[in-house]
């Protein structure tokens, strides 16, 4: 069992049980603020904040963490569990490059709460390295689906994604299916021929 | 000092074949560390206060409630009250903490009181421009075949020959055409990691020149650059706006300093789009006249932009693009907006000339009721570049591969299927390319181990993988048999990555380094295999003499002889030295089929087709994904992405990505792509090739929007609102 904590010792004397209300991705922490109902006021802005440990499997491994209530799940992942492959690109949910598995559904990392993913299975870009390379990483370096890579590991988990639901999918599943995820870099037609050759190949695992 | 060649197309082993990039695996698993992912022990993460307003006065800021947020370590001010700030998003404070949400908390607190000034953010509309004081002129040039007489006044006389030679033209287009801003929006962005210690920086920093950023930092620190090391293993994009610290990656340093911890300072997604970077606009107003063939022999402009607040607009030195007649005049007006400067944009002035004024040309074909292509065809007699018999042959193979004779019908006069056209439209490019500066160290050790060290950088173009194929080239090895090491400030000085200059400098560096290795190597050998080193060669893992393979030891035989003390070479090349391995100007054809939805406006993709020279082919992997992103990128600005501000305001009103548009992967269409690497260009060397495909698309679909509808859609993106707006005009 790994055990990750964040170093709040600088920070003496305050309530560890504030977070910022009304913030985005508050929603979902409403009912641990009911619990923890320690709220401050500080100009007009309602702060309530607070820590919660929360236990999650991630890539098969169970994982205890204590997260602040306002913690996303890809801060959790990148800076408590050192897991940077999914990416920080926006917050909005707008581009993909944060796609994880939660309970084999995917799932935009930086617009969901770590407390709102306690008991649950995470599954991250890099479990698809081990114990062997899963055929999607593989088709992408194949076919070249990668540049700068910063979306890569968003695309990747949202094809994997994408082939455990339409594992025959046709071309116009694939362009239809995928539009999801932002690429700068122009990788579209590479992913798309690494899609085209898991569908064909019957080889998508 | 060896004699510096490529292998033959049959000799070659390594070279020019599919390859694929050596860190694929590491990217797609996600173990690759960007800078946004290096997590040193301690850090603290830093975020931004950016400025709301385009223009203002700042007249008070207090950071003290910042400081009293729990989590929050540091607030370093950037802007002190009094400090004028000309566009919205520049960084006023920033707050460094022990967690993203006490920073952000922090940056809430910061209380700021603003002067509000004037704003300006009309690019598009020079007699406005011109109003509000904001304009200044970008130069001009006039070139007429018959020269003034000594008594003449200059301008007269232009004006009097640009006029006759309108009047004397069988056809006349007259029209306006432009192109929006677009934001660099790397998907990583701008930004730092750093760890200041015992008097010196460590810096993670997302940047396109590892190798000249050290002394950025420096200076502002009171260091020297040797106390610096920049560090770069992977980056999330770039294309042009990397090239320095910036001013938030020094804060950042100056934090770490400060507080004695590592700290992580990487701009929002709104802060990226706001400042780190666009590209500038360019509207143009025009006049042409052509003979009876469509060769244009007139050619009357003057176009005006934006380049933000300091810079300049779209060069006139490119107006017309690629195609220019024997008499033209042409000048430009650089206005200044309330906009942050814009930033080189992957091949900076190209693609917005050559959707300027490529566009014209097909208006020509309209107007004369001919095959665009023909007209293009016709008008290559003006090609400046020399590379008028490459285009014609481009331009027969992209035709073949679009079925362009088969499917071409005259502008507006293609068949309806419910309320859809289709419509086809080709543009033509050019770029420079030269190699960059670049050195490389190559140790080869007893063992037979390879490893080489080079301060260059891979921005997803396949540079690591190129560095490997040209030693393994070389040494008669596999790729996977070289260790590369790039990506930092220590190793040997290279270029920045800019202007597509990459792929040449580090193949000569490597190339230089390897031949002059191998020959030392050979000298060694040669007894052993009882030849002269000029006999020898590497092929296979082996030493052999050529034309007697069977007299060979392997590759680690060889290395072997070397004894205990490694063969180390260090090569250089300098920018523009003339040398057989690489060249530079390259040419590229592009044609674009799309539909379009009457009733919708809704343009879509349907097949394009890249046709591009780059010399020597050295991976055709990644040489084929950087034309298939460039022209991605392309359709991006054609048809999806523009920086939207509020006229009034100067807001930058579509900074997050849900709203800034870019396409995704069902909205491409089919694309083909083919390397056009006939001997004649592939002996020239490596040529580079990340900026040349990225500047026809827009002019190529502007082009089938109008062959499919009959209208020209003037400015870009050509939005469903702008195709609705410009078929209405017609009806
Ligand atoms: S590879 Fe660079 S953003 Fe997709």
């Amino acid at each position: 069992m790994m055990h990750a904590h964040e170093d709040t010792s600088r920070r003496s004397g305050f309530s560890r049980r504030e977070f910022l209300k009304g913030s985005g991705v508050a929603a979902a922490a409403t009912a641990l603020a009911q619990q923890s109902a320690s709220v401050a006021q500080e100009q007009g802005v309602e702060v309530v904040r607070g820590k919660k440990r929360i236990t999650v499997e991630v890539n098969g491994e169970p994982v205890s963490v204590e997260v602040e209530t306002r913690t996303t799940l890809l801060e959790m992942l990148r800076y408590q569990l050192d897991l940077t492959g999914a990416k920080p690109v926006s917050t909005d949910g707008s581009c993909g490059a944060s796609t994880v598995l939660v309970d084999g559904k995917p799932a935009l990392a930086a617009a969901l709460l770590a407390i709102a993913c306690d008991g649950k299975k995470i599954q991250t870009v890099e479990s698809l390295a081990k114990p062997e390379l899963d055929p999607v990483p593989k088709a992408f370096v194949e076919h070249d689906a990668q540049q700068c890579g910063f979306c890569t590991p968003g695309f990747v988990m949202a094809v994997r994604a994408f082939l455990n639901q339409h594992p025959h999918a046709t071309e116009e599943e694939i362009r239809n299916g995928l539009n999801g995820n932002i690429c700068r870099c122009g990788t579209y037609a590479n992913v798309f021929q690494a899609v085209l050759s898991l569908v064909k190949g019957g080889a998508n695992g | 000092m060896a004699n510096y060649a490529w292998p033959s197309r049959d000799e070659a082993q390594v070279i020019g074949k599919k390859t694929s990039r050596l860190d694929g695996v590491a990217k797609s698993t996600g173990t690759a560390k960007y800078t946004y992912d290096v997590n040193l022990k301690g850090q603290l993460i830093a975020k931004a206060l950016g400025c709301p307003h385009a223009h203002c006065r700042i007249t008070k800021i207090d950071t003290s409630p910042a400081l009293r947020v729990p989590g929050v370590v540091h607030v370093e001010v950037l802007r002190d009250a009094g400090s004028e700030i000309e566009w919205q998003g520049e960084i006023l404070a920033v707050v460094a903490a022990e967690t993203e949400g006490a920073a952000a908390e922090g940056v809430k607190a910061i209380r700021v009181e603003y002067e509000p000034l004037d704003v300006f953010v009309k690019d598009y509309d020079l007699e406005a421009a011109e109003r509000a004081g904001r304009t200044s002129s970008g130069g001009g040039r006039v070139q007429t075949e018959r020269e003034p007489g000594p008594n003449d006044d200059e301008d007269k006389f232009a004006d009097a020959e640009i006029e006759r030679l309108l009047k004397a033209s069988k056809y006349v287009v007259e029209g306006f055409y432009g192109i929006d801003p677009i934001t660099h929006c790397c998907l990583e962005p701008h930004g730092s990691t750093v760890e200041f210690k015992d008097g010196k920086l460590l810096a993670y920093l997302s940047t396109q020149n590892v190798s000249g950023t050290d002394d950025g930092f420096a200076r502002d620190l009171n260091l020297t650059a040797s106390d610096v090391e920049v560090r770069c293993d992977y980056i999330g994009g770039g294309f042009g706006s990397k090239f320095a610290p910036d001013y938030w990656g020094v804060a950042a340093a100056r934090i770490s300093q400060k507080t004695g911890r590592p700290v992580k300072f990487m701009l929002d997604r709104d802060l990226e789009l706001k400042l780190a970077g666009n590209r500038p606009s360019a509207y143009l107003k025009v006049r042409v006249g052509a003979d009876e063939n469509g060769v244009i022999q007139v050619w009357d402009s003057h176009h005006w932009g934006t380049g933000g607040a300091t810079g300049g607009a779209v060069s006139q030195n490119v107006v017309p693009y690629v195609l220019v007649p024997k008499n033209y005049r042409r000048r430009v007006t650089n206005i200044k907006t309330n906009a942050a400067p814009a930033r080189a944009w992957r091949a900076p002035n190209h693609p917005q000339a050559c959707a300027i004024s490529q566009t014209v040309i097909d208006d020509l074909a309209r107007v004369m009721g001919k095959d665009s292509y023909d007209v293009f065809l016709a008008n290559l007699v003006n090609a400046t570049n020399g590379k008028a018999d490459v285009y014609r042959e481009q331009m027969r193979i992209a035709a073949e591969l679009m079925g362009w004779k088969e499917k071409y019908h005259l502008h507006g006069k293609g068949p309806r299927n419910g309320s859809i056209v289709e419509g086809l439209g080709m543009a033509l490019h050019t770029w420079g390319g030269a190699a960059n500066n670049s050195s490389c160290t190559l140790r080869i050790r007893p063992d037979g181990s390879v490893e080489s060290w080079c301060g260059t950088q891979d921005l997803g173009t396949g540079t690591r993988t190129v560095c490997a194929m040209v030693l393994a080239e070389t040494f008669g090895l596999s790729p996977a048999d070289v260790r590369v090491n790039i990506g930092s400030s220590k190793y040997p000085v290279s270029g920045a990555s800019g202007g597509s200059t990459t792929v040449g400098g580090v193949s000569e560096s490597h190339r230089r380094a390897a031949q002059d290795a191998l020959e030392k190597l050979f000298a060694l050998v040669a007894p052993k295999l009882e030849a002269q080193a000029e006999q020898l060669e590497a092929v296979g893992g082996r030493i052999r003499v050529k034309g007697a393979p069977q007299r060979s030891i392997s590759w680690k035989e060889a290395c072997a002889l070397l004894g205990d003390m490694p063969l180390e070479v260090t090569q250089s090349y300098r920018s523009g030295t003339p040398s057989p391995l690489s060249s530079s100007q390259v040419a590229g054809v592009q044609m674009a089929h799309v539909a379009v939805d009457l009733e919708t406006g809704v343009v879509r993709m349907k097949k394009f087709v890249a046709v591009q020279d780059q010399g020597l082919v050295i991976n055709p992997k990644t040489c084929a994904s950087q034309i298939y992103g460039g022209v991605c990128m392309g359709i991006a600005g054609a048809l999806f992405e523009q920086r939207i501000m509020d006229p009034e305001t100067g807001a930058f009103v579509n900074c997050e990505l849900s709203d800034y548009r870019l396409p995704r992967l069902g909205d491409v269409g089919e694309i083909i792509v083919h390397l056009y690497e006939p001997d004649s260009e592939r002996q020239r060397g490596v040529v580079g090739n990340g900026e040349p495909p990225v500047i026809s698309p827009i002019a190529a679909i502007s082009n089938a929007i109008c062959n499919a509808t009959g209208v020209r859609v003037p400015v870009a993106p050509y939005t469903p609102q702008r195709v609705l707006e410009a078929l209405q005009r017609r009806a």
